[in-house]
């Protein structure tokens, strides 16, 4: 059995947006300098070189700020982008050279719910499948398991507006799922949820990973991605920047406790203060905010407190973040997930 | 794992997903693409032939160009507004992009279901029209095949140029586009004058060459009033042909360019 993604120095260049719609939209990495030229500061680099590999049965997840690249990264394997440079391909074929055998093979829910809004409910799943050739016959008892196993089995006939937000996004995975499908994408499912209709949406998912379903999310939720995922891929401006297990990315977190002080005034003056102190690891100030890792937190906030206030700083806030894969993000991105 | 189905199971999927929905929309689409061109019908082909402002042998030459423009308006509404929304916001569309057939395949069922749509409105309108404006002078229904393949040839070029304009123009000008593109065609169109009596303006009767409307209506009065002046069928079935050919091309590529970025 092929692998079931995989890609190869992946890269992705948008052109540039229209010049009064450039503060709109997600941020993304201006490519400035990086390419000389007429085109240069204007083109938007949204991959920069991506190699993933995803086997057959597994549960990947793709973690990222936004404009990381991850839906790019998805539109890429689902067809719907054209990669600039590299190769990308979707249970050994192709993308660019066989579009069409690779959306045979595909499942997609998208991030904000797409479904054919003049029909009922159980009809965008009829009609789903008759583009994938299956008969009614067929189509109709799957169509109405799919509905009962996601918990909207009663609203098969009503018009898609009628259903609540949660209602349409599971909608849109039984419409991925109606053609039966060996690699399904997700596109931040859980977006716009409620906590419990995104609980209720874990499940389903990992029901559907264990009947051995290939699955690749993206998300920028750690929690979601450390409760689902079998690998995870955290990727920010285009570039992959881990890859391993979430116990296997936890592993690699820096030593300790994040321990962030929000001060009264610049922090240079605090950190110049504390970089003798053999306790705080990588401690660094940006802004007003002073940070730094600590095996021992409850030990050293004494010495920062005290290192403030010798430089004529007050402490505003102080915040505290056990070792995860929010540290982990945080020591290898600069920036918070979300 | 399932096997691929064939492109034209999966095209004849798509047309039945459009039967379905354009025939539950139908009253509204032909309120929408016709009442304009059935008040323009009482105005000039009843009002002022009654109060003898045109003669009424005028109706001969307006009921072809009246179709003309049913058919051509429709036919852009068909494909252009909900590619434009498509597009733009709802998204829909993007069911029938992971369908397993070649984007082009998604784009000319539109085109196909939109020339339809076309062809419903020009047969809708034509007895309504022959209603109000009482005997038609010439108006004859004995070349029906040739009635029907010019309304094909008519909607279908209208059709590929409502997608041209529905995937290569933004929403938010989607009013301009009907302002700018769509009304200047339908006055220069031929639809309310024969092209021979613009010879009264040379400059003009060779300018709106260009304009595609001009076949349409010309085509009209060719198969509908044989008896009096129009361009030759053949001249009209050729530029009719060119121009589908050519609004198809332009209209593929930018639909493909939206649907793969």
């Amino acid at each position: 059995m092929p692998v079931a993604i995989q890609t190869q120095n992946l890269r992705k260049v948008y052109p540039a947006p229209p010049q009064r719609r450039r503060n709109y939209g997600t941020p993304m990495t201006p490519l400035g300098s990086a390419v000389p030229g007429s085109m240069a500061g204007r083109e938007i680099l949204a991959l920069d070189g991506l190699d993933l590999t995803v086997e057959p049965g597994e549960f990947f997840g793709l973690l990222g700020p936004n404009g990381a690249g991850k839906t790019t990264t998805i539109g890429i394997l689902t067809t719907r982008v054209r990669p600039t440079a590299g190769t990308a391909a979707v249970a050994g074929i192709d993308v660019r050279a066989n579009p069409v055998a690779v959306k045979q093979r595909i499942g997609v829910v998208p991030q904000r719910p797409n479904p054919d809004r003049q029909l009922t409910a159980i009809q965008n799943l009829l009609f789903h499948a008759a583009y994938f050739g299956i008969p009614r016959s067929v189509s109709l008892p799957r169509a109405q398991a799919l509905l009962d196993q996601l918990e909207i089995g009663d609203r098969g006939e009503s018009k898609v507006d009628q259903l609540s937000g949660g209602q349409q996004q599971r909608l849109m995975i039984a419409r991925a799922l109606i053609h039966e499908p060996e690699i399904l994408f997700l596109d931040e499912p859980t977006v716009g949820l409620d906590p419990q209709a995104r609980l209720a949406l874990w499940d389903i998912l990992l029901s559907l990973h264990r009947q051995g379903r290939t699955i690749v999310m993206t998300t920028h939720y750690m929690e979601e991605a450390d409760r689902l995922c079998d690998r995870l891929a955290i990727i920010d401006h285009g570039k992959l920047l881990a890859l391993d297990s979430p116990a296997g990315l936890r592993a690699r977190a820096p030593g300790g406790t994040l321990i962030e002080v929000t001060l009264d005034g610049d922090a240079a003056p605090v950190l110049a203060a504390l970089q003798a102190n053999p306790a705080l690891n990588r401690a660094a100030a940006n802004g007003e905010v002073l940070s730094a890792y600590a095996r021992r937190a409850g030990e050293v906030i004494a010495d920062i407190i005290r290192a403030a206030e010798q430089a004529g700083r007050q402490p505003l806030d102080i915040r505290l973040t056990p070792p995860s894969l929010e540290t982990l993000f945080v020591s290898l991105t600069g920036r918070k997930l979300d | 794992m399932t096997a691929s189905p064939s492109p034209w199971k999966v095209f004849r999927a798509l047309v039945r997903r459009d039967l379905h929905v354009v025939s539950r929309e139908l009253p509204f689409f032909l309120l929408r693409t016709t009442l304009q061109p059935i008040m323009f019908t009482i105005v000039f082909g009843y009002l002022l032939p009654k109060m003898g402002f045109v003669q009424r042998g005028y109706t001969g030459a307006l009921l072809p160009g009246i179709l003309g423009v049913s058919l051509a308006f429709a036919s852009v509404q068909a494909v252009a507004l909900p590619m434009v929304a498509d597009f733009g916001w709802t998204k829909e569309i993007e069911d029938r992009l992971l369908a397993p057939v070649p984007n082009w395949v998604v784009a000319f069922e539109k085109i196909l279901s939109g020339t339809a749509q076309g062809m419903i409105a020009a047969f809708f309108v034509l007895p309504v029209a022959r209603l109000i404006m009482g005997p038609v002078q010439a108006l004859t229904a004995s070349h029906i095949g040739l009635i029907f393949a010019m309304t094909f040839l008519g909607a279908f070029a209208f059709s590929a140029f409502g997608m041209l304009l529905g995937t290569a123009i933004k929403g938010e000008q989607i009013g301009l586009m009907f302002g700018l593109i769509v009304a200047p065609m339908i006055f220069f169109g031929c639809a309310y004058y024969p092209w021979r009596a613009l010879a009264a303006a040379p400059v003009v009767q060779y300018l709106v060459l260009i304009n595609p409307l001009v076949y349409v209506s010309e085509g009209m009065r060719g198969v509908l009033t044989p008896a009096l002046p129009h361009m030759p069928i053949s001249v009209v079935a050729g530029a009719l042909v060119l121009i589908s050919g050519i609004f198809l091309l332009l209209g593929l590529r930018t639909f493909d360019k939206r649907a793969v970025t």
